[in-house]
This record gives structure tokens, sequence and C-alpha cells, in this order.
């Protein structure tokens, strides 16, 4: 009997004033009953356009059918098939915008809540199942991923699953990239990342942490070394600042330094050594994601204000409309249509506030979005003792420096071929971020996944 | 995990370790630097390479006790393991051409001038290094450089060792006593630096310092370590450590350096509290 109900169940999770004083998990997942009932929303429809809307083509409907019945098992095995990490993208992709955009049920009501069936499955799978994941007969070839986010995981995963011996490097102590040092552990637990790492270490794959690549070996090298392909997978983490006056003042931070001592060091736990400021007033520049999880990692830490400072209006917010409401929620304030002009600091040099001036709509620019200009004379003084600054990142430019032949576009991505992935170097691929600048989860695993079957036809095609 | 290989006490509050690290080993240059940490609830802090045996593939870092992590990093004896090691980070430092230079360590910043007077002597400059302690006890590393330089100064505050007087006024006496240099490079305190840059700019004599700035990860992802040089804002751990003097502002990276000074004191408490030892 399929569940006609126009909404999806709702999804358990903390009450905003207990979850803003904690860094425990806000949304608490489906429970074996709710994840059924929700399956039977979907219609197993003929022409699924739900598996088009994802970047990884999923079979949706058929691991939902499985969900119906009850069988979490195969559910996850069809998932498996087609995402390396579905604990993570259950949680944080934009569903609203790829897969559950398509959903049928969406044109009458909600749409089937596939990320939450995601993630059940995912969760259930990581609880109850103890069978290692069966590794391949190995080909006896290497490929190395330098950086170990989303795209490289996912590229990793998909070469170890055809038999290839694969060997991520990390630059960081903690394998996950953004998902270990960027988002929050109240979006995204560690244990759920690590656990997904695990599982591709189960399937034959290394992970090599503490392994700058450009400094400690180059590319060149690691083809040397006889890796016969190379993904780069290493992101777009350059912060950058807006070069406005008191930008160095101490309490000024970029979004990666403050997120990177609260999620990757822990600064928070009483037995973290890595310090951080407990600040009572903070002003968040910028209004994506980013920006979302600094401001509530600023609240349970114990601010008593938090400000997210914005030139456009609520409209133009580049975060996920959920990630606004959760933040909403849990009492951060929306200075939309803001903009900070210089920051302010006291005679010990730390953050005493941030002149701002506000804003209002003008023409479309170039990429459509109505450019924001300064209102005359409206400039006033924010009090504030922590400015984050969350104005976006670009590609970190070592790879490039120390990898001669590899094209980059002006602002640093690697330019690659779209449907391979494959940079100005034979047998060196790209994707991620690093090609892109800062995009999303998802969209970076879309890319790995490119190009591993890119690279995998390369190495049948290539003589070994 | 990576094996200390040797530890040696070169005095009351400076020790020398040498790490087992093959790939490191292999690649470091002088003016490099390592993130280390001591163990799985440890901070990130960054060292300098002091030294390096590409053969025996270690890493020597050579570090004083100010603070709660390098008060852990000394208690694990020869043996033991560090969690993380990681480098060879920044930009090596600039050596080549350059034929009479005086390198001017102070304090525990002579473990960073070392390496590179050794480079510089290798290359076959003419070497001067002048450097400064507070007094006898805390001097390091003399007999290296003693090795490596044509002329060797040892300055302390207190007189108790070498001259009385500081690293500058040493400087300034072979400046005064006619001696013409391509580059002077200052490595030590930052107050230190900034003093020696306000002399050599008298005289305009190219000068290069190596900055010590906070750091996290020390590949370039957070800017913790930015410091404004020239009128712009440089990650320190990419664009450096090593900067011109003439452009450096010190006054802001000083500023900077003291931001988690109230943690830094209450966390060194616990951890000497820890190993039951007064703190000074």
């Amino acid at each position: 009997m399929p569940n006609m109900s126009l909404k999806k169940n709702e999804m358990p999770s903390q009450e905003p004033n207990v979850r803003n004083k904690n860094f425990s998990e806000v949304a608490l997942g489906y429970t074996a009953e709710q994840a059924v009932d929700e399956a039977n929303r979907c219609l197993n429809c003929k022409n699924r356009p739900c598996v088009g809307g994802c970047p990884v083509n999923i079979a949706i409907p058929d691991f939902i059918q499985e969900v119906q019945k009850g069988n979490f098992e195969e559910a996850y095995q069809i998932i498996a098939k087609s995402s390396s990490l579905p604990a993570v993208c259950g949680r944080v992709c934009p569903q609203e915008s790829q897969c559950e955009a398509k959903c049928v049920r969406g044109i009458k009501g909600e749409p089937v809540a596939i990320g939450r069936l995601e993630r059940f499955v995912a969760d259930w799978h990581n609880d109850h199942s103890k069978e290692a994941p069966k590794r391949p007969a190995p080909l006896g070839r290497r490929v190395a991923i330098v950086g170990s986010g989303p795209s490289g995981l996912t590229c990793a995963g998909d070469l170890a699953k055809l038999g290839y011996d694969v060997t991520v490097f990390e630059a960081l102590h903690t394998a996950g990239g953004v998902l270990v040092y960027g988002i929050p552990e109240f979006r995204l637990p560690k244990a759920i990342v690590q656990k997904e790492i695990d599982t591709l270490k189960e399937l034959g794959v290394k992970v090599e942490t503490n392994m700058v690549i450009g400094r400690v070996l180059s590319v060149d090298e690691l083809l040397e070394d006889g890796f016969e392909a190379v993904f780069i997978g290493s992101g777009a983490g350059l912060p950058r600042f807006m070069n406005i006056p008191g930008e160095n003042l101490k309490g000024v931070y970029s979004a990666n330094e403050f997120l990177t001592r609260v999620n990757l060091m822990k600064s928070y736990r009483d037995n973290s050594d890595t310090p951080i400021q407990h600040a009572k007033k903070v002003a968040v520049v910028g209004g994506g994601n980013v920006a979302m999880d600094a401001a509530r990692c600023a609240k349970r830490l114990g601010a008593e204000e938090v400000s997210i400072v914005y030139r456009r209006s609520e409209k133009e917010l580049p975060a996920r409309a959920e990630e606004v409401e959760h933040a909403k929620e849990e009492g951060i304030v929306f200075r939309l249509l803001h903009n900070p002009t210089k920051i302010l600091g006291n005679e010990e040099g730390f953050v005493s506030g941030m002149e701002c001036v506000e804003m209002e709509l003008g023409e479309p620019d170039a990429s459509g979005r109505r450019r924001p200009v300064e209102k005359a004379g409206s400039e006033f003084i924010l009090e504030a003792d922590c400015v984050i600054m969350a104005i976006g990142t670009s590609p970190n430019p070592l790879i490039k420096t120390t990898t001669e032949g590899l094209e980059t576009q002006k602002w640093g991505g690697i330019i690659v071929e779209e449907e391979t992935g494959l940079t100005s170097r034979p047998a060196v691929y790209a994707g991620g971020d690093a090609v892109t600048g800062a995009a999303t989860v998802i969209l970076a695993m879309g890319a790995g996944k490119t190009a591993a079957s890119a690279i995998h036809e390369y190495l049948q095609k290539k003589e070994k | 995990m990576y094996r200390i290989a040797k530890k040696q006490k070169l005095n009351a509050t400076v020790t020398l370790m040498e790490i087992e690290a093959p790939l490191i080993a292999k690649k470091a240059e002088p003016g490099q630097f390592i993130i280390l940490r001591v163990n799985e609830e440890g901070e990130r802090i960054p060292l300098t390479v002091a030294d390096f045996d590409r053969e025996r593939g270690t890493v020597t870092i050579i570090f004083q006790i100010v603070g709660a992590t390098t008060e852990k990093l000394n208690h694990l004896e020869e043996g033991d393991c560090l969690q993380d090691f990681v480098g060879p980070l920044g930009t090596p430092s600039h050596v080549e051409g350059l034929r009479k230079v005086a390198v001017v360590g102070g304090g525990v910043g002579c473990a960073i001038a070392y390496p590179i007077a050794k480079k510089l002597h290798q290359l076959g400059a003419e070497v001067h290094s002048i450097v400064g302690f507070r007094n006898e006890e805390l001097v390091i590393l003399e007999e290296q450089f003693r090795e490596v330089s044509d002329r060797f100064v040892l300055m302390t505050d207190d007189g108790s060792c070498g001259e009385k007087g500081l690293v500058t006024n040493a400087l300034q006496k072979l400046i005064d006593a006619g001696e013409q240099y391509d580059e002077v490079i200052a490595i030590g305190p930052l107050i230190m630096m900034k003093f020696v840059v306000r002399l050599t700019k008298q005289y305009n004599i190219k000068t290069v310092v190596s900055m010590n700035p906070i750091m996290i990860d020390g590949t370039g992802m957070c800017g913790g370590c930015r410091l404004t040089v020239g009128g712009k804002t440089k990650f320190a751990c990419v664009d450096g450590p090593d900067f011109d003097g003439f452009e450096v502002d010190f006054d802001e990276a000083m500023a900077r350096s003291s931001i988690y000074k109230p943690f830094e004191r209450h966390a060194y408490e616990e951890a000497c509290h820890l190993f039951e030892k007064e703190v000074r």
C-alpha cells in the first residue's frame, strides 16, 4: 500500500535550545518504522527522474523498494554500487536541488525523503553489517590519489572496486578533507566519516596521512615511483580575505582556521591542546554553508550573540535553505544587506567591533545576481570581539607550482577535459574543488567517479 | 608514528631530538620546517628543521620548553614515537649566489640559523655568525657554529660567556669595522629581529628574517600564520617563513603572537602539574 501523505516523515532532531549548546548531531535519523513508512511514499515510477537528479546516479527506486520490504542490507548494496560515501551524502547533499527536486511526489506536496532514506540505510548497514566488503581480484596496477576529501575518496573507492592498487595521500593527520576539518560534528559526526574510510580500507585502499604532495613528493615523483595514473583532488582550501583595514587584528579568523580548530583539532573539548577564542559577540561575514557552520560552532562555544553579515538579501544566500533554517532556530542573527568596511581594535590589538555599511540591490550583474550597492551615509558599528571571514576559498597553489606543465585557470583551478577529468598532463587527472573552485560534496564525488572510469579506460588501453 | 632516534639535552630548557622520517630527511632544505603532534589530543606545532641526515633518514629538531606541548614533547624518550610529523614545509632559504653573509641567531633561533650557516659554508660563502643568549647556561650549538663560520661572535646579555651585550651591538661593531655583507640573515625572537632590521636599514644591507607566527596546518589552508609584508598579507607557512626584513610589520606580528597567552599559560601549568614540575 503506497503512503499517500503529501508530507515527508519528519526527521527526529534535537531541540534548538538544547543543540545550540552541544556538538552532537542535530538530526537523529529515522527509526526503521519511519523509514519503511517514508519508503512507501515512493511510487516506483517508470521513468525514474530522481536517478537523473543524482550526480552519481544511484538506483534510487530500487533501493527504496528494498527499504519498503525491510531488506535494509540489500538496499545498502544497491546504493554501494554507485556511491562510496552514502552515510555522508545522505547527510550533506543538497537533495532539494538534486534527486528530490526531480521526484514526482514533489509536484503535489513534498518529494520522497530520498536523502533521509539513504542516510538510514547507510547507518543501518554500519551498525549491523559485520561483513567486510569483498575485495576484487588485484590487477597489480597502482594509482595515486592526492587528497582524501570527497572527490579523492570516491575516485579511490571506485578504482579499488575494479581491482586497482590505490594509495591516497593526505596532507593533514586525518583523512576526510572538508568532511573532517570543515563540516562540523553536529552536521556530520566524524565517527561516520571514519567508518566510511575504514570501509574503503577494507576494500584495499591505502591511506597515507601527513603527506603533503608538492613538498614531500611531487606528482612527477609519484609517476616515477610506479603509479600509472594520478588523480588530484586537493580541493580549494586557500582562504580569501576582504583586504579591509583591521583584518589582521587578534580575533579575526578565516572560516577555515576557525573550523579547523573546532572540528579537526576539537578545541571545544577540554582535553584538546588546541586553543580557540571563546568570544561573546561574533560576526561571521558571508552567506554560504561555511558561514552557517562557523556561526553555529561559535554559538556552541558559548557566544551570546552570533550574526551572519551578508551583503545581499535572504533570497541570494548561497547556503542550503535547511542550514539557514537551522541557524535561525538556534538563535543566529541575520544581518542581511550589510557589508563590512573596516574592523576595529582595542589598545591590545583585539577586535572590538566592525564598521558596516547598509546595502541595496541594484541591477543584475554578469552572473545574473543583483549587484549590492552601498547606501551612502549608512555606516554603523557592530560590536564584536571575534570576526570570522567566510567569503570563499581558492585552490591551493602548491600542486600547481610544483607540477610542470599542469595548466590552470587564472584563479588557480586546474584545467581538465570535462568528460574525463584529464589534465594537460598525460596520466594526471583532477576533480572536485581543485578544478571548479569551492562547490559541493556531491559534485566533488561525481568528479571523482568520472575520473575513476576515465582512468580505468586509459589504463585498460595502456600496456602494463 | 615517527620514532625518536636520539634525544639530547642542550641546556636546561632546550632539547635536541632526531626523528626517523626518511621521506622528509630526503627532501628537507635549510629554512624549512615541520609540523608535529605529540599525541592524539595534541595540537599541531611548527618547528624548524635544525639538521637532517639523508642517509640515516632522520630529521633534527631543537625546541625550547615554553608551554604545554613542548613540555609533553620533552617527556618523550629515545625509542618513543610522535603521533604526527609532517614536512618539509615552507620555502627553503635562499642561499645561492651569496658570497659574504652575517648570520645572526638569538636564543633557540640559533637552531634555525645553524643549518643556514652550514649550507652557506658548504657553498663557499664567507660566514660571520653572531649568536646571542641570555647567559652562559643557555648557550647552544657553539661548536657547530664555530665549525662553519669564518668569524664567530658569542654574546650574552650578562657577559657570563663571550662578550656582554646584544647581537645588534656585535653586528654594529662588525659593520663599523668595515665588513661588507651581501646579506644579513636574522633568526630569533621577534623583538631581536626587529632591532636587527632597524640597524641594517640604516646601512641598507639586505636583511632576511625567519618568521615564527602561530600555525595550525602549515600548508596554506587557514591563514592563521598571516603577516603583513610590504603592505600585503602573506602566509608564513607557504610564502615564508623567510621574508625581507625591511618589509615585515613586526609590531603586528608581535601582537598576533600573543593571542592565546592566557590559554597557553593555563595549559602549561596543567602540563607541569601533570608532570609534577614547578612553573618558572
